[in-house]
């Protein structure tokens, strides 16, 4: 089915870069090495899901990364103030979902620009970060300790952490709404066409103040995950990491301009992300370096496929 | 209000000067030696010329911008190209001892500085095709830059940062001409010859028609893409010119740090002095008054000993309020609220 | 025979807005099963008569009548939950979605919280597919409703509308892009909704569609109801002639007038062979003589804004050749047509002439400066000069040349655009709809400059919705009627004339 096409070229994408490591580099295809590909982007994945709402119905959410920050700063403060672990993630979650819910009524109800307000959105939460403090808080809390220490088998000697599952878990759940739910559904009627979505009759302005809530709530949520990665709460952790949950959403084949595409596919974004990172690493000869030149060429790539791809089914204006 | 005072205040530039000399007051309230001039070591000297010197590779930027934001565009790689060209150049005059003790660069210094400016033209023209013959969005054409560009100048220097001892070099960002800062030399003389070459040629027009309509410049018979190609083309240059001055002024190039964060703040520059993100008109001189508001508020805080964390809560309370002004819902919010006449609504039923 | 059962009726409706009444007692009658009408040209109040129904718009007086129950719309939403569903003709299916999808989208079926709750895709496919099967669509739902053609996506679009069990259906334009066989298609579909009893409201300005599909009509002239009409009863002189409000004569054709000495033998500037494009233009030729003024007559939609844009590559031609002076030219884009001494004035100035925060005399400057380059530049002097001159010649009002042209009012934007392509000194200027929003005095200024152009040698396209101005000033009149030419008349055609080219009946 040729609207499946975009999530195919990414999945082969993924399949022959993890062919390519398993030809070259020994050790590479093993369980472990592709489970630590979501380990170690677990966050990643979680923003670039929220992330991918936004860009399915035409906007963009540069804050995202800050907001990440933010959550971990405000985390490692109200536990080294004495807040019981659950509470603290239940009000940081809060907080991630309220200021998604307000760039997103500023958006709707005032017809600004997202790349403008999500813009000021981070400079505010950045900034935050940074009146908070400006130096790395440890987060020595037990339950904190034991969640980022914690390993699920999976078999074969190969474990998952937590913050893994929820990953995985939070792609689930956004699969199931983007397919079966009339808010997913709205979401993608937007990005066809908003104008004609609101002539259906179609609740256009409350989804898309929805959309940048869940994608505030995905960043908050995103920002836990990365506080049992990091153990600490830090006002630079996430610098730019807006830019790769944008390019994890597009090289998983989502349309910039909204409309097309798959969750499913940002989560193979993410994992191509990772596997660039490793087999880099696994080289040992390339700097790091190379991984952001080669996620911008395959942004650049995927980005001109798009424009073939629109260039022949137009989208309604 | 009486009719010239209201001229005065409906000046385009009035809010941004205003806004500007607010700043400079309450600046010296709290520093009472802040707009103090004094000559030293052959140069003015004080905090005044401070900001000037700081603010210049903000305002070189900051212009190619607003021609960008002009015809309806944007160009968000501008940080990555002030990375790559100051690592091109650092790289070519590198600089080694030779057995007198004197300093040599590899390459002659003018050769460096054009390398390192084609380079930068060259990730220009690269924005402006994708925009112009690919089609693409110019926020995600210029994404790809942004993101690509800052590996490719750590891939150069090999993630070292690479400092660079020819002293000749250091005038770009050290330097000072006639008692006032090089660097300022260079954006005053950027400022004007755009200013020339916007008002003397048929580029200014050209450049307001596509922005304030594309289609009706289109039928008016304006070549719309080879416009715009040089306008995207242009803005990397300047990005070019101001990647110059920081490296010379921090005397290395640091392809991680070198430009961060610069595209918003140009942005923001832009929006500050009166030109409108959906295009058409601009002002050159806006955009020099936007970036000086920036690098005072930035000085003033360091000054006010508050941490400089706080720049950025500023800075977002800034572009929200810019965005707010120029939002025309909100205007109308507004405006219904501070004249709640029925009769003058319904639009509708 | 008994007539249909009264679906919707609507008695005296007036609406005014600032400065126009659109509507003063206008009545509508929609019965069950019949396929009704709206005619009118422009101006006339069609479609402020169908936002009332549909709910945009409150009528200042009148009353809305469904099944006999007083109903007042308060949007498109609230009127379609009455019964009243439209199908506008910016109703574009969402194209990244389903055909099933997009009939369902906002009424999905559900499946029950037992079996796991979400969308029921399969129960909605069954929908849309029943949905079409009953109306005669042969469609796909699985498909995307983006690649299908323009034609299939207008029946899935009426699909839609009916689905709510709607009582009345309006088609605002509906066949505007589409070619005669799509336009079959869409018939069909409205023939067997007919038959299902749906009372359909059909607004259009093809006067060949009306009498093809339509049992009825109604006809409105500047904002006042004419009356109601069977199409049988009405045939089409007496349509055109109520919607213009004037006896059309059928004229016989008056001797051969003398054309012109040098306008026949001279050589033509511009040639245009086999020109087209899908939805906008059928194939046509034409030509263009140094000196002589063309009129382009016709009624609404007939092709004219089509044509020219077409000739100034405004718009990408589908086919056709365009020579200046006899030699090929290659016209990709408005500079090239710029470049080899092409003017075009457009119809609509505020979205494709002015550039509202420009300067009356940059904007006067911008297409002449446009030609020159970029370093050939006009001096402030010259621009001056330039815009001064012709604000005087064509009487602009205006406060001074450096007021931004957005403040000046309809008539004086439009009289800048012409001066604008006045600064050029063309070969050839087109013209369209020129006299749009001028007052009477300045009208006749711009006809008799008009006719100064082309003695002076410039070969003039014009193109006007008043008859009567193309027929005084021009010196062939090419008649156009659904997309195509209809005939040429020479110079010294009456109006009458003009308007049984129109009406004669389509050639096979």
């Amino acid at each position: 089915m040729k609207r499946l096409l975009p999530l195919t070229v990414t999945i082969v994408l993924f399949l022959a870069m993890a062919a390519f490591g398993a030809i070259r580099y020994d050790g590479f295809l093993s369980l472990q090495v592709f489970l630590n590909l979501l380990i170690d982007n677990a966050f990643l994945c979680v923003v670039a899901v929220g992330m991918t709402f936004v860009i399915l119905s035409g906007g963009i959410d540069l804050s995202v990364g800050a907001l990440i920050a933010l959550t971990t700063i405000i985390s490692a403060t109200l536990l080294e103030a004495g807040w019981h672990p659950y509470a603290v993630m239940v009000t940081v979650l809060a907080l991630g979902a309220a200021f998604g819910a307000v760039q997103g009524f500023l958006i709707q109800r005032f017809n600004l620009a997202p790349f403008l307000v999500t813009l000021a959105g981070m400079f505010w939460a950045r900034g935050c970060c940074y009146l908070i403090s400006t130096e790395s808080i440890p987060i020595g809390d037990a339950t904190y300790a034991a969640i980022a220490q914690a390993r699920i088998p999976v078999g074969g000697g190969a474990s998952l952490t937590i913050g893994g599952l929820i990953a995985l878990v939070v792609v689930a759940i956004a699969m199931r709404i983007a397919h079966s739910t009339e808010f997913g559904r709205t979401v993608y009627a937007i990005g066809g066409g908003e104008s004609s979505a609101r002539l259906m009759g179609l609740s256009v302005d409350s989804t898309k103040i929805g959309v940048y809530l869940l994608s505030g709530l995905c960043a908050a949520l995103g920002g836990i995950v990365m506080t049992f990665y990091m153990l600490s709460g830090y006002s630079l952790h996430a610098v730019g990491l807006e830019l790769d949950a944008i390019a994890a959403v597009v090289i998983g084949g989502t349309l910039l301009a909204g409309g097309v595409g798959y969750v499913a596919g940002t989560l193979f974004g993410v994992l191509i992300l990772g596997i660039i990172q490793t087999l880099i690493s696994f080289d040992g000869s390339l700097s790091s370096w190379w991984t952001r030149i080669v996620v911008g060429a395959l942004l650049l790539l995927f980005c001109l496929l798009q424009r073939l791809f629109e260039g022949r089914s137009p989208r309604a204006s | 209000m009486k009719p010239s005072v209201k001229r005065f205040t409906q000046h385009p530039l009035f809010w941004p000067t205003i806004t500007l000399a607010l700043l400079l007051i309450v600046s010296s309230v709290f520093n009472p030696s802040f707009l103090a001039l004094t000559w030293r070591e052959g140069h003015l000297y004080g905090s005044v010329i401070d900001i000037l010197n700081r603010a210049a590779p903000l305002m070189v930027v900051a212009l190619g911008m607003t021609l960008v934001i002009a015809v309806r565009g944007l160009d968000i790689s501008v940080g990555a190209v002030v990375a790559i060209s100051a690592t091109v150049a650092a790289l070519m005059i590198g600089g080694s001892f030779s057995a007198t003790g004197e300093v040599q660069s590899a390459h002659p210094l003018w050769l460096a500085l054009a390398t390192a400016l084609a380079v930068a033209a060259a990730c220009g023209l690269w924005n402006g095709l994708l925009v112009v013959k690919a089609g693409m969005q110019p926020i995600v054409a210029t994404l790809i830059l942004m993101v690509a560009g800052r590996g490719i100048a750590q891939l150069l220097t090999g993630g070292q940062i690479i400092t660079v001892y020819y002293a000749p070099f250091f005038v770009l960002g050290n330097g000072y001409f006639l008692g006032l800062p090089v660097a300022l030399w260079i954006a005053a003389s950027l400022w004007i010859a755009l200013h020339l070459l916007l008002s003397r040629t048929a580029l200014g027009l050209f450049v307001r028609s596509i922005g304030g309509n594309p289609e009706a410049a289109r039928v008016a018979g304006v070549r719309s893409s080879a416009i715009t190609l040089c306008v995207y083309t242009f803005c990397g240059l300047a990005a070019g010119v101001a990647g110059l001055i920081v490296s010379s002024n921090v005397k290395s190039a640091d392809a991680n740090n070198a430009g961060q964060l610069l595209e918003l703040d140009a942005i923001l520059a832009v929006t500050l002095g009166g030109t409108a993100l959906t295009g058409g008109r601009f002002t050159l001189a806006g955009t020099v008054i936007g970036a000086l508001i920036i690098q005072t508020l930035t000085s003033m805080i360091y000054s006010l000993g508050v941490p400089p964390e706080v720049n950025l809560v500023v800075k977002s309370a800034l572009v929200f309020t810019v965005m707010m002004l120029q939002s025309a819902e909100f205007r109308q919010l507004v405006a219904r609220i501070a004249r709640p006449n029925p009769s003058l609504q319904g639009n509708r039923r | 025979m008994n007539s249909p059962a009264v679906v919707l009726q609507a008695r005296d409706i007036s609406r005014a807005f600032p400065g126009v009444q659109a509507l003063s007692g206008a009545q509508l009658t929609l019965r069950a099963g019949e396929v009704h009408a709206l005619m009118g040209q422009n101006g006339a109040g069609k479609s402020t008569l169908i936002k009332i129904l549909t709910g945009v718009y409150a009528p200042d007086a009148g009353v809305i009548e469904l099944l006999g129950q007083p109903i007042t719309p308060e949007s498109p939403i609230h009127a379609q939950e009455l019964g009243i569903s439209a199908v506008h003709q910016e109703s574009h299916l969402l194209p990244n979605l389903s055909v099933a999808e997009n009939i369902c989208a906002g009424r999905y079926p559900r499946r029950p919280w037992t079996r796991g709750g979400g969308i029921d895709w399969r129960e909605t496919e069954r929908r849309a597919a029943e949905l079409l099967a009953n109306l005669g669509i042969k469609l796909d739902v699985t498909q995307l409703a983006g690649p299908l053609p323009a034609a299939l996506q207008q029946l899935a679009t009426v699909a839609r509308a009916v689905s709510t069990d709607a009582r009345v259906l309006i088609l605002d334009e509906p066949t505007s892009s589409l070619d005669a066989d799509e336009v079959q298609a869409l018939f069909g579909l409205i023939r067997r909704l007919r038959d299902k009893g749906v009372a359909i409201l059909f607004v259009t300005h093809f006067l060949d569609q009306v009498y093809e599909v339509c049992d009825r009509m109604t006809i409105l002239r500047n904002g006042r109801f004419v009356g109601e009409y069977a199409c049988a009863r009405l045939d089409a002189h007496g349509l055109v002639a109520a919607m213009v409000g004037r006896e059309i004569a059928t004229a016989e054709r008056p001797p051969a007038a003398e054309t012109p000495a040098g306008s026949a033998s001279a050589p033509a500037v511009l040639s245009a062979r086999n020109l087209s494009r899908r939805g906008q233009l059928k194939p046509m030729d034409l030509e263009l003589r140094a000196g002589e003024v063309l009129g382009l007559a016709g009624l609404l939609g007939s092709g004219r804004g089509e044509l020219a844009r077409l000739l100034f590559a405004l718009d990408d031609r589908d086919s056709g050749d365009i020579a200046i002076d006899g030699q090929p030219a290659e016209i990709d884009d408005p500079a090239d047509a710029l470049r080899l001494g092409l003017g075009f004035c457009p119809e609509d100035r505020k979205h494709s002439g002015i550039v509202a925060d420009l300067s009356v005399r940059e904007n006067i400057a911008l297409a002449l400066q446009a030609r020159m380059g970029l370093t050939k530049f006009l001096t402030l002097a010259e621009q001056r000069q330039i815009a001064t001159k012709l604000v005087d010649a064509l009487g602009i009002k205006t406060a001074s040349i450096e007021t931004p042209i957005g403040q000046l009012s309809g008539g004086n934007q439009q009289k800048a655009i012409i001066a604008r392509w006045l600064a050029t000194h063309p070969r050839v200027l087109i013209l369209d709809e020129p006299t749009r929003g001028i007052d009477v005095a300045a009208k006749q200024e711009l006809m008799s400059g008009i006719l100064d152009l082309a003695r002076g040698g410039t070969a003039v396209l014009f193109i006007s919705a008043e008859i009567d101005e193309v027929v005084r000033v021009s010196d062939r009149i090419l008649v156009m009627r659904d997309r195509a030419k209809a005939g040429e008349l020479p110079r010294g055609a009456t109006e009458d004339e003009v308007y049984s080219v129109i009406a004669a009946s389509h050639q096979p």
